[in-house]
């Protein structure tokens, strides 16, 4: 498994990942994989001892990943790593950086090449609404920037 | 540069963007090309930049936001048709531009040129929000409350490559209207949005959710009707939050916003939405007064000044000249400003095309924009063309103008303003060629004066079960089928876009194409026979019932 940081946030390998229904099961579990169809608000009685969630994108056309990352991010306030795996491309590098996703498992096929992913998240020097992280304007009307 | 009038001007950080945008699309086409890139992966992504694989050759759609055209981009729109494509482009029923014939390789240097005039592909495909449409009045109807192309512009850029909903169940369309007169279909969209005065100066939205023709037609219902100005990137976003998490994605038929809205109900669907506003940082997303006004300053305002005795020019050049009138009548309306007029013109010539226009036409129509509507072109979701601001004393040297080639056609709103899908023609998805039977209606009822003696009637025509023609909405609508290879339309009537919102019943039995042409014949024949004064197709039929219109559509049969 090679993994590709998307932000600051340094990517932690767990020994234990669980799934949302066993997560009751296991005061161990550090780690939860959400399926694309679990809903986040179920984690609220975990989040304190979560480190790590992962979101599953069973193909890369299902964006349901992209709520998820923001209502744990916006209304979970969970602060630990978000990361994608599964079918995810490099074009969607940025869109899941600001939707508050931390790190991702490079898929082994081309679309793992960490260069491509590099290289989409410099894509665009600005974007058109906000996102979940730190912005500030960038000239009139809508366009921000990451804050540095 | 000025600033255009009617659209909002790009600055440099709005074209670094654009041209990322072209890089990064060059990149998807380069790792197709290499193999990194599945045909199954790539397809998404060139349909999220306008790009169809059509039945013959690859489609380019061209975004034209919320309608508005400016003189230099209309004259490259010509250009790109001469030099790319087979010399004519087609306006959709979405205001955008498609060019039917284009070479895979040629699309990148197509995108740079349409960059050069500030134009793009974005989001004219793919299941993603997709270009936004307004009234093609806007800010020129004297019935008109609010102008919405300000907001139009915000909705446009909130949009562009949102980081949440550029993967969502299916497409999502939005429109937006400030008159209480509907011209945009607002209740078979997605979200249709209505601004109206709010009482501290700032426009409220009234907001409907779920509507959409298609498969499944649906009139959409009010979700907020007054939803304030600060509070619409919000309320946007929790609404597709909640159908981006739970729309359907096991049934690409089933995935429309349309059928999460009617399976759980409007009442449920709006209590998920507050749910989630009530959750969200609404300062976050607050849509401030700077920011809207720093977007309203990169629009022009025409300056509308005309002679004191406009009006009075116009009156005369009507009563001199019966063709002219006949071409005011049912292709102009009514201006906020009195010596001023807004003047459609037709692209339904009898007999031809529906939407197309040729190289040559639309350089002569961004010229008489230039001329005569200060540069400014919109595209009507009804597929004609409308100069907005045009001096009362100057309309009929427009309409010369026009005439000398071939778009003085005087029949808006009439019967032979038809919209009509590609088809099969060009369209993989289609049962039926909607040209040819457009064509055929158009010729059959090309006389205007019977048009005008006719009245308010639309026909629309889809050339399959996706509705691209919109036939639910028509008040008479036909649709083609394939009966064992036979191409046949089954007829339905009663469908309005408008206010009252409707859709069309089915009349009876599919009919071959020529018997199709009849039955319309028939019908019309009904109408005119049976109706009362001042009464119009739709009063008509409203009064007595589908049964008669039936009868005079089968009589034969």
């Amino acid at each position: 498994m090679k993994l590709f940081e998307l932000g600051e946030r340094t990517a932690q390998v767990h020994d234990v990942l669980v799934t949302l229904a066993e997560l009751a099961e296991r005061d161990d579990a550090r780690a939860v994989l959400l399926e694309s169809a679990d809903d986040p608000a179920l984690l609220k009685p975990y989040l304190n001892r979560l480190d790590l969630v992962v979101l599953r994108f069973p193909i890369f056309r299902d964006g349901r990943g992209f709520t998820q990352a923001r209502e744990l991010r916006e209304y979970l306030r969970f602060s630990g790593e978000i990361r994608a795996e599964g079918h995810i491309l490099p074009d969607q590098a940025a869109f899941l950086r600001r939707c508050g996703v931390d790190s991702v498992v490079l898929p082994k096929d081309g679309n793992g090449d960490p260069a491509l992913w590099e290289k989409q998240l410099r894509q665009f020097p600005v974007a058109y609404q906000r996102s979940v992280l730190p912005e500030r304007s960038v000239g009139p009307g809508l366009r921000v920037e990451e804050a540095p | 540069m000025s600033i255009p009038v009617g659209h909002y001007q790009y600055d440099r950080i709005d074209r670094d963007f654009l041209q990322a945008r072209i890089a990064e699309f060059e990149g998807q086409v380069q790792r197709r090309l290499d193999g990194t890139l599945s045909e199954d992966e790539f397809k998404p992504l060139r349909l999220m930049n306008g790009l169809y694989l059509q039945l013959h050759a690859y489609m380019l759609r061209v975004a034209i936001p919320y309608g508005i055209l400016d003189s230099r981009q209309l004259r490259k729109l010509g250009e790109i048709a001469r030099r790319y494509d087979r010399d004519y482009g087609h306006f959709t029923t979405r205001q955008n531009i498609q060019f039917n014939w284009i070479r895979l390789e040629d699309t990148p240097a197509i995108l740079r040129e349409l960059a050069e005039v500030d134009m793009h592909a974005i989001q004219t495909s793919g299941n993603c929000i997709r270009n936004v449409t307004a009234d093609e009045y806007a800010g020129a109807a004297a019935d008109e409350l609010v102008d919405p192309r300000v907001h139009a512009e915000i909705l446009r850029q909130w949009s562009t490559l949102h980081p949440e909903f550029t993967f969502l169940p299916r497409k999502f369309k939005i429109a937006i209207s400030g008159s209480p007169n509907d011209r945009v279909a607002a209740r078979f969209h997605d979200i249709g949005i209505l601004a109206r005065p709010g009482e501290d100066g700032a426009p409220v939205f009234r907001i409907f959710v779920g509507g959409g023709l298609g498969r499944t037609p649906v009139i959409g219902e009010e979700l907020f009707d007054s939803v304030r100005e600060e509070h619409l990137l919000a309320t946007l976003e929790a609404i597709l939050r909640v159908y981006n998490a739970h729309g359907r994605r096991d049934n690409i038929y089933k995935a429309r916003i349309k059928i999460l809205v009617q399976a759980i109900g409007v009442e449920a669907y709006r209590e998920a939405v507050e749910a989630e506003l009530a959750q969200m940082d609404l300062e976050r997303y607050r849509l401030t007064p700077e920011a809207v006004a720093a977007i309203r300053s990169r629009f022009a305002v025409p300056l509308l000044e005309a002679p004191a005795d406009a009006d009075a020019v116009l009156a005369q050049q009507r009563r001199e000249d019966p063709l002219f009138d006949r071409w005011v009548r049912s292709n102009t309306h009514v201006h906020r400003d009195p010596g001023h007029i807004i003047a459609t013109i037709s692209l339904k010539p009898a007999g031809g095309i529906p939407g197309d226009a040729t190289s040559a036409q639309i350089a002569r129509l961004a010229d008489l924009a230039d001329a005569y509507s200060f540069g400014e072109i919109r595209i009507t979701h009804l597929q004609n063309v409308v100069l907005g601001h045009v001096r009362k004393d100057r309309l009929r040297d427009l309409w010369l103008g026009l005439s000398e080639v071939g778009l003085a056609e005087a029949n808006i709103g009439l019967i032979g303003d038809i919209v009509a899908c590609p088809g099969l023609d060009y369209c993989a998805l289609a049962n039926a060629r909607s040209i040819p039977i457009a064509q055929k209606l158009g010729a059959r009822f090309a006389d205007t004066a019977l048009q005008a003696e006719i009245g308010a009637l639309r026909i629309n025509i889809s050339g399959c079960i996706n509705a691209c023609g919109h036939h639910h909405a028509g008040h008479i609508g036909l649709l083609g089928v394939d009966k064992r290879g036979e191409e046949f339309f089954q007829l339905t009537v009663g469908g309005r876009a408008e206010n009252g919102a409707a859709i069309g019943t089915i009349l009876g039995a599919a009919l071959p194409e020529d018997e199709t042409v009849d039955a319309i014949a028939r019908l019309v024949d009904c109408y005119l026979g049976r109706r009362e004064s001042g009464e119009t197709f739709l009063d008509t039929l409203t009064r007595l019932g589908h049964e008669p219109f039936r009868e005079a559509a089968y009589e034969t049969v």
